[in-house]
């Protein structure tokens, strides 16, 4: 009852340690995206009220689509594949003898590197007569157009890759060693293998942690623009051409209707994933 | 003769037992430790794979524009054959570190630039973001929850949902084509007051309750109790904000206009590939600061990435 009392009495000190934050957040950012949202149901030019034309211009647009759909695959292709080799590495990692911290600090180093230091590099290694071309050709399988053909996307997924794999891999290091280890004793005491371990315990005590890392790693794969942008410029091959190339694209044409109309889009589909987020928080 | 037998046969004592079964279970420790040691040299080779694209820059920065040209002719100017690259310059040169820092004035203007973005936007954070991380975890006023979820969601926004929102402010304030642009925005962001938050989440309430009975104000324990305990949740949010933002692209890309304003994030794509030599040493130049943050502050850098894994 007494602490009760005492708590009460410092509840709203602690708005004042975040109001020059929130004043903050309020000025960049949620004021201009509450006229942001305005925007994009009115006419860029004259300001008029059009409803929801933004949305269906944005929507029907043929470089929406294409960008649209190439971020869908991106994702559904990177997604996976990020998390599961992540979640390998850690598994392996997780109880080496020898060289463990080189590793991890090797897988994690990526997220150390500057997109613009690598730049050179991904063109050398890309190009037509790169290096990856010339370790092709002697072992006798010819060349790729990586940049020139679809294989563009998959420049794109290994720059994801490369860049992220590390930071996921300590985000399920984390939820690895959040697992008491009595349970794989238990486990042991009863006979089960390494591979029984795994798919019966690990498995499902990472669920809370798969959730949590799927976001983060959707989220993060926005940033995969960078190298995308540095390697290819503001339009690369069609394979490659994400969604945020077009919105860098609408904005310097200052079409803003469009970008409003995309960016409250965005925003939507985002802010749920967050929701849905919270909610597995909530229940566990 | 006949000791033989009965070890052999189903009479062994129990020494005998014992002994045995610790021979069998060294066996299977040491056959662990073999295939222990042999996933560590498997890994060693993605891990080689994932190190070569540093490797390679540092080694560009070290070959005389000559032998760039040897090994990357069939890329740089359409020479016939392949690329070719050896990880060691055949004659080791400093000639285009001293080019880049002597020659052009420019990569000391951009570097500065990335310099005074960095360290701004790192300082800003710290002032305006530590006392909300600790206001949020620390007290419970009504609407802390909503207060809560409203950063956590400004966190997870990609950049191109906030571009137009950051444009428009940028442009009522007229702060656009200045560092002041760039840097403002990023103050407010939101990422560093949720990693705070979870450390500052994690000391104990006793502490603070017997600050309290000491007599020590709000403002006092957030100084002497709160800093100093969430120390390690305010370096991992500055060591993941150095590295985010040392590596900005698209807010400047999309709000500095003036070459002369640009961070070497968008100056570096510009050196194009004839002047391999200047590429790779800035690219390294860059890559120095980023490397020496990383390898300084790894323990926190990771704890800072767990600190979003682990649920409220």
């Amino acid at each position: 009852m007494r602490k009760k009392k005492t708590r009460k009495k410092q509840d709203w000190a602690g708005l004042l340690f975040i109001l020059p934050s929130l004043a903050g957040v309020a000025v960049f950012t949620l004021i201009p995206f509450a006229d942001v949202i305005r925007r994009s149901f009115t006419a860029a030019v004259t300001g008029m009220w059009v409803g929801f034309t933004n949305y269906r211009t944005v929507f029907a647009n043929t470089a929406f689509r294409l960008a649209a759909s190439n971020t869908l695959r991106f994702t559904l292709v990177c997604l996976p594949l990020l998390i599961a080799v992540s979640l390998a590495l850690a598994v392996l990692l997780q109880n080496l003898i020898f060289g463990k911290n080189l590793l991890k600090s090797i897988c994690l180093m990526p997220m150390a590197v500057p997109a613009a230091s690598v730049v050179l590099v991904w063109k050398v290694l890309f190009h037509r007569h790169g290096l990856i071309n010339a370790l092709l050709e002697k072992a006798g399988l010819g060349q790729i157009g990586w940049m020139e053909t679809g294989c563009a996307f998959a420049v794109l997924v290994v720059s994801y890759l490369w860049k992220n794999l590390g930071y996921d891999m300590i985000l399920w290091l984390a939820g690895l060693a959040g697992i008491p280890t009595e349970i794989y004793e238990a486990a042991r005491v009863d006979g089960a293998g390494d591979w029984k371990c795994f798919l019966l315990i690990t498995l499902p005590n990472l669920k809370s942690s798969l959730y949590t890392i799927t976001v983060l790693s959707f989220l993060n794969s926005f940033k995969v623009f960078r190298e995308a942008w540095l390697v290819a410029g503001d339009y690369p091959h069609q394979s490659m051409y994400l969604l945020q190339h077009l919105y860098s694209n609408w904005f310097r044409d200052l079409a803003f209707d469009k970008i409003a109309a995309a960016a409250v889009t965005t925003a939507g589909i985002v802010f749920v994933l967050i929701m849905l987020l919270q909610r597995m928080w909530e229940q566990e | 003769m006949r000791t033989i037998v009965l070890r052999g046969g189903s009479h062994m004592t129990a020494a005998d037992k014992g002994q045995a079964k610790r021979n069998r279970k060294g066996q299977a420790g040491v056959k662990k430790k073999i295939l222990n040691i042999m996933i560590t040299v498997l890994l060693g080779f993605p891990a080689a794979v994932m190190v070569f694209p540093v490797l390679f820059a540092f080694s560009g920065v070290f070959m005389s524009g000559y032998e760039l040209k040897q090994y990357l002719g069939p890329v740089l100017a359409g020479a016939e054959g392949m690329a070719r690259w050896p990880l060691v310059p055949h004659i080791p040169t400093l000639s285009p570190l001293v080019e880049l820092l002597i020659d052009s004035p420019q990569f000391f203007v951009m570097f500065w630039n990335s310099v005074k973005l960095t360290l701004s936007i790192l300082a800003g954070q710290l002032l305006v973001g530590v006392p909300a991380a600790w206001g949020l975890a620390r007290f419970s006023f009504p609407g802390r929850k909503l207060l809560y979820t409203l950063y956590l969601v400004l966190m997870l926004m990609p950049f191109q949902v906030l571009m137009l929102p950051q444009y428009i402010v940028l442009e009522r304030l007229s702060l656009l084509d200045t560092h002041a642009g760039i840097i403002l925005p990023a103050v407010f962001s939101t990422f560093p007051v949720f990693i705070m938050y979870r450390f500052f989440h994690g000391i104990p309430e006793a502490i603070l309750e017997a600050a309290r009975i000491d007599g020590a104000g709000n403002l006092r324990i957030f100084l002497m109790i709160g800093i100093p305990l969430g120390s390690a949740g305010i370096v991992s949010a500055m060591i993941l904000g150095f590295l985010e933002y040392w590596n900005m692209i698209e807010q400047p890309m999309t709000y500095l206009k003036t070459r002369a304003q640009w961070p070497l994030s968008l100056f570096l794509p510009e050196i194009g590939l004839d002047e391999a030599g200047t590429g790779f040493t800035a690219a390294v130049m860059m890559l120095i600061p980023a490397l020496l943050v990383f390898l300084g502050g790894q323990d926190y850098l990771e704890q800072g990435i767990a600190a979003a894994a682990v649920k409220e």
